[in-house]
Order: C-alpha cells, then structure tokens, then sequence
C-alpha cells in the first residue's frame, strides 16, 4: 500500500506547560491522511482543530507525539516545501498586485521568471481572476483576495494543501460558490487537503472524510467517511445522501458536546 | 477635480485672511516696523532680495577654497565684464606673480544675490545632514531589526541623544569642523533626523502582521528574504513617516544652527546679521525663504513617497 501522506501518532499540544493556566489544547491525536484525500476538521471553537492545522504545517511544535509527512519529518516538509497554506485572512501583500502575489512563493523557489509567468497566469485562470492580474489587493472583493490566496497556494503544485478557514469570513453565497472552485480545483490538482472549518455544510460537501474534533482537550471524537459520489455539484447538497451526512456529522458534534458536560 | 479645489482652497482662503488681519493690525495700532513689520513690506522686501541686488562678484567659497589650496591666485571678476577688462586684470595680475610659484585664475562671478547663496549653501546643510541622519537611521535600524537584544541595548542611548537639546552642540561641531564648513552644521541635522527615522524603521520592520510573516515561514523564506520582501515594503509606510519629521527638522538644525556662526553666505547668519542692523524685513523675507525650504523637502519626502509605493492606501 502507498504510504499515507500524513501520519500523526498520539499526538498531544500542552500550551504553557507546567503553569498554572496551561491548556490541553490537543489530546491522544492519531490521525493519517492518504494521497488525495480531502479532510476537514470540524468542531467548535478552541477545539484545536487549528492548532493541528499549524502543527502539520510546521507552524507550531507539538509537546508530545510523532507527525509524520510524505515520511519525514513535518519540518523536513516545510523546508522541502511541501505545503501550500490558506489561512482565513488571504494575507496578500499590499504592495504587490495580484499577479505579483501569486508569483511571491515562486520568487522564493527561484523558478525562472518565464516560467513564473507562466504558473502564474495559469492559477490566477483556475481561480477566475485571469482580468485581474495587476490589479492591488485593495481593489478585489474579500472572495477575490481569498481566490488569491488559494492561487498562490497552489502554484507551486505543494503535495499538501492546508486550509484553515478560508471562507469563514465570506457570505454564504461566495462561500458556496468558492467551494466548488475548490472541489474543481482539487480535482484537477490531486492534492492532498487538510481543511479546518466550523460549517457542517461546508465539511461534508468538499471532504471525502470528516474528522469531528471535541474540545477541552482537543481530541478525535469521530471520523465519518463522505461517500458522497465524485464530482460533486450544486445537486449534491440536495441529495437525500447529504442530508443524512450532515444530520450524522452533527449528531457526532452534540454528542463530543453533551459528553463534556 | 473639485475635490482637490476644496482641498486646497481651504488653507489658501485662511492664509490671506491672516494676512490681511495682520496687515490691518500693523497698520490700525501703528506698530513700529523693527517690532512688526508689515506682510506687504516683507514681501517687498523679499522680491528686492531675491531678483533686484543681484551680486556680480557672487561666487562658492567652496571653489575659491580648492584653487587656493592648489597654489592659484584666483581673481572673481564680475559676471558679465567685457573681455578688455578680464584681460587687463590678467596682465596686471600677472606683473605681481611670484615666478614660478603660482598660477592665475580669473573666476567669472555668477551674478547671484547673496540671499540667493545663502539659501543654496543653508539648503546644501539641512540636505547633506538629512541624508546622513537618516541614512544612518535606516541603516542601524535594519541591522538591528532582527537581533532583539541589540536594539534594546541601543535604544536607551538613542532615545537618551534624542531627548538632548541637540542644538547645544553646535558651538561645538563649529570648533571641530570649523565655523565656515558646512559639515559643522550637517552633523547637528545629522544627530537630529537620526532617532526619528531610526525610531521610525525599526517599528515598520518590527510590526510585521503575523499571518504574514508565517506565509514567509511555510515556504521556508530565510531571514533576508523575510526582510527583503516582507519587511522593508512592510515598513515603507514609516520610514517615510520618519523622514517627513526628519525633513523638517533638517531646515530647523541648519538655520539655527547658523545662528552659532557660520561663514556670511548662510541663511542663519544673514536672519542674524539683519536683525542685530534692525532691518527686520529683511530678516522676516529670509525667515520665509527658510520656511519655503522646509516646505520644499516635505513635499521632496512625498513626492518619493507617491513614487515608493503607489499601491498605499493614502494615494488611493
């Protein structure tokens, strides 16, 4: 069998260690993610579900536990650049355009110029801001800096895409439009994707797999499988299927809840 | 359009009305010209400086200095004497060479008012001190950027220089670098622009956002590359904060510090010189020359600004 893109055993993030306030942020996490899967992380706030997001990305060092990516070490895997980032912000740079934006993680792998150009024109054509290229950040919508961001994400073909709530700050309507980009995207990339989001809809739409997280410690409460059929559209959310997913993924939210009280 | 006539015509409406109030005071109390002279008179006064007493013999004390250096008898002829007469003086300066031991230089004068020279040669000061004060800011600002402990071990130090009345030292940098030479008063303006701009850049390299700086992080950006594209454009905003208080502060430390001396052709020394004869016009119309200048390099810092970073919210 293929080796899982990313392997997390007995995983444990203490915050503030051996205070009198430290958090248990995470707790006995054991996660493994194969190639080109779609994984969301849901569950309510300060669950930790971002601060595991941070830890696969080498953002943050988990207290105990192992992690490994594409078999080696989580750092090793930053430095090799194995992972594109999302965060909620699109945290574009406000003195570069749009095009400009996108070829930042190129500049930095020193790809030849044309060759920037080239991805560059590309990925901004994946996310429909082909028109926009010399636009500033300032000039877009917050749909569009976000398109940006999964652009820039994207144009270094990382193995790994982590998402930590890109459109948790968008209206309903872009959010809904901006999933199928992403589902397009995926699609056409095969990618591996973590995506921490707090919407069910949202989770069990993208994902082939939903991991509900509880809070107080942070731990796996229960990891449901999407067997939703591939591509998905606008009709899978009214599909009988879905709602019955939705209903389990939340039942599975109540139930971590119910338990800590 | 309109937006900007609005803009503008503001402060313009307000500035005459002070004018004319003034001129009204002046004249309605019967204040003494020495004391108060009236905004009509400096204007006047201001014209006849600058364009009707041009000095024919006017010429940089810079350039006579060099050429007495190389062993030259310079004579400054005035601009615009007839060729008979350069000749003539040639020959007779000639007659009084010692032989062998020197050569002649007949140096045209340039036909300039010495207010005129006084404000390129005070200008020259605040410029020169406002490029080394905040060059050296930016410099010592990137450099410790990144070490902590380095920047908090000179911070006292600096803010200690920056709450000293700078000014006090330029007797001082006069007997160093001598009353006449100009770099006497660059390093007052030097030691004035440094903390700002310093102050300045070191907070735009430090308040980078932390989203920011962790994109820089998950494509394994080394440290220069994080300053080069992230925390240089990041502190543009400030630096050319910095430099605006600097560039006001530049016109400030050269005049005043003229005021301690300086060689005659100095704009601080002619505010000086007039006002100890009691022509106080001529020292109000010099004061406005000064004023200019100051304005002239604010809007220089600008005009920069708009070039550095057109993308920036306020050009919007």
């Amino acid at each position: 069998m293929e080796h899982p893109v990313i392997l997390i055993n007995n995983l444990n993030k203490i915050f503030g260690e051996g205070t009198a306030n430290a958090v248990h942020a995470l707790k006995d996490i054991s996660l493994t993610v194969q190639s080109n899967e779609f994984i969301s992380l849901i569950g309510p706030s300060g669950c930790g579900k971002s601060t595991l997001l941070r830890i696969i990305g080498d953002l943050t060092q988990p207290t105990a536990g192992d992690i490994t990516v594409n078999n080696k070490t989580a750092h090793q895997a930053r430095l090799d650049r194995d992972y594109g980032m999302v965060f909620q912000a699109a945290t574009l740079y406000d003195w570069r355009t749009v095009a400009k934006n996108v070829q930042l993680p190129l500049e930095l792998m020193k790809y030849p110029r044309a060759e920037r150009e080239a991805r560059t024109e590309k990925m901004l054509k994946l996310v429909e801001l082909g028109d926009f290229a010399k636009h500033y950040p300032w000039q877009l919508s917050g749909g569009m800096q976000q398109r940006v961001a999964i652009a820039r994400a994207l144009s270094f073909e990382p193995s790994i895409l982590l998402m930590d709530e890109p459109f948790g700050a968008l209206d309903e309507m872009t959010r809904e439009r901006l999933n199928l980009e992403v589902l397009s995207i995926w699609d056409k990339t095969k990618t591996t994707v973590v995506f921490v989001t707090h919407s069910i809809t949202e989770a069990v739409f993208l994902s082939t797999r939903v991991v509900v997280m509880s809070a107080r410690p942070g731990q796996i409460a229960e990891d449901i499988a999407i067997n939703l059929p591939q591509p998905r559209n606008a009709d899978t959310r009214e599909q009988v299927r879905f709602f019955e997913l939705e209903t389990e993924v939340r039942e599975a939210l109540r139930k971590s809840e119910s338990q800590k009280l | 359009m309109s937006d900007r006539v609005q803009k503008y015509s503001a402060p313009v409406v307000i500035l005459v009305i002070i004018l004319i109030l003034w001129e009204g005071v002046v004249a309605a109390f019967e204040i003494e010209q020495f004391l108060l002279p009236r905004p009509t008179v400096i204007l006047a006064n201001l014209v006849n400086l600058v364009l009707l007493t041009p000095d024919p013999t006017a010429i940089s004390m810079a350039e006579v200095d060099a050429r007495l250096k190389a062993n030259t008898l310079v004579i400054v002829v005035p601009a615009g004497a007839p060729d008979q007469f350069k000749s003539a003086v040639a020959a007779a300066a000639m007659l009084r060479l010692p032989v062998g031991s020197s050569t002649l230089l007949l140096l045209p004068g340039k036909n300039l008012s010495p207010i005129l020279q006084a404000s390129w040669f005070t200008l020259r000061e605040a410029l020169g001190g406002l490029a080394i004060g905040s060059g050296l800011g930016i410099l010592v600002a990137m450099s410790t950027a990144r070490w902590a402990v380095t920047r908090e071990a000179l911070m006292p130090f600096a803010i200690a220089v920056n709450s000293m009345p700078i000014i006090a030292f330029a007797p001082i940098t006069n007997n160093w670098f001598g009353i006449d030479n100009p770099f006497s008063k660059m390093v007052i303006v030097a030691l004035m622009t440094f903390f700002p701009t310093m102050i300045n850049t070191v907070r735009g390299l430090t308040l980078v956002d932390q989203r920011s700086l962790e994109l820089m992080r998950s494509y394994a950006a080394n440290e220069f590359e994080i300053l080069r594209k992230l925390r240089i454009p990041n502190a543009l905003p400030f630096i050319f904060n910095g430099l605006k208080v600097s560039a006001a502060l530049s016109m400030i430390g050269a005049v005043v510090g003229e005021y301690f001396g300086g060689p005659r052709i100095a704009l601080g020394v002619f505010i000086t010189q007039e006002a100890a004869l009691f022509r106080f016009s001529s020292a109000w119309a010099a004061i406005i020359i000064a004023c200019g200048l100051g304005i002239a390099l604010y809007l220089l810092i600008i005009f920069a600004e708009r070039l550095a970073m057109p993308w920036h919210s306020s050009f919007r």
